[in-house]
């Protein structure tokens, strides 16, 4: 039976947050770039995962579910926020919220 | 049959994620995160997460990106507008991201032996399941943490009543 290294899963996890880096970047819409947050968040939660098989422990599964509570409270809690700044802006564009700009 | 699962539902992550990056209307960038959490439920599973694959299915794929989704469609979110963006994330940030995953993948093939390899399945002692042993470590030595998520997750509701509210 062919095996993966654990290896593997950490590289898999390194490139999903570095796309989740890139986007939130990149990413103009204040939406769109939550949801990169999101993605950073999950590749965390992968090499924490990762990391629990490898040292035949519980706590790294346990600590994702903890990560797992905490997003969906930011993700409330965020969207929240999106809904009053559209409110106050009518823009979902980060380029046009530069209140503390000047 | 593992490595194959591996492979897949690898690639398919790394698509999904590609694909949000790339996508310019929100809802297509949702649906894509989707994809991955999906594809990331099933890797949770074949590293022995079984509790974690159903949690991911449920709590990520299920509640928050139907959040974001009801948000996007509130909002009436259109495509993005094309702007040249900051010129510092161009200048320092892409080429600091592409720095951070050169030295982590550095480090993981060169420390791959050491980091070892998983075969499929639960690996926890005995006939103890991978949920038993979760919910036993959640409600004896972590009682106080697990009940003071309960706490925090009564003021983020609070909060986003209170933020979402029409005059703030």
């Amino acid at each position: 039976m062919i095996t993966v290294p654990i290896a593997y899963y950490l590289i898999l996890a390194a490139i999903l947050f570095c796309i989740g880096i890139a986007a939130f970047l990149i990413k103009r819409n204040v939406i769109t770039i939550f949801m990169s947050i999101e993605l950073m968040l999950n590749a965390v939660n992968l090499t924490f995962v990762a990391f629990a098989h490898l040292w035949r422990q519980i706590s790294g599964q346990i600590f994702v579910f903890f990560v797992m509570v905490v997003a969906a409270a930011e993700a409330a809690v965020g969207l929240a926020i999106i809904i009053a700044l559209f409110r106050a802006r009518q823009t979902l564009n980060v380029d046009e919220v530069d209140l503390l700009r000047n | 049959m593992e490595l194959v699962l591996f492979i897949l539902f690898g690639l398919l992550a790394v698509a999904g994620a590609l694909n949000l990056l790339f996508q310019r209307h929100p809802i297509n960038s949702a649906l894509s995160l989707v994809v991955v959490m999906m594809s990331l439920a099933v890797l949770y599973w074949s590293l022995g997460a079984e509790f974690l694959a159903a949690a991911q299915v449920i709590v990520y794929a299920g509640a928050i990106m139907v959040l974001f989704i009801f948000v996007v469609m509130l909002l009436n979110a259109g495509e993005e507008e094309e702007t040249h963006g900051s010129k510092i994330a161009y200048i320092a940030g892409i080429p600091g991201a592409a720095a951070i995953f050169c030295l982590l993948s550095f480090v993981f093939l060169s420390e791959r032996s050491r980091l070892g390899s998983t075969g499929l399945g639960g690996y926890l002692s005995g006939a103890v399941s991978n949920i038993a042993e979760i919910s036993h470590t959640l409600f004896t030595t972590l009682l106080l943490p697990f009940e003071v998520t309960s706490i925090l997750i009564l003021i983020a509701i609070l909060g986003a009543v209170v933020l979402a509210r029409k005059e703030l």
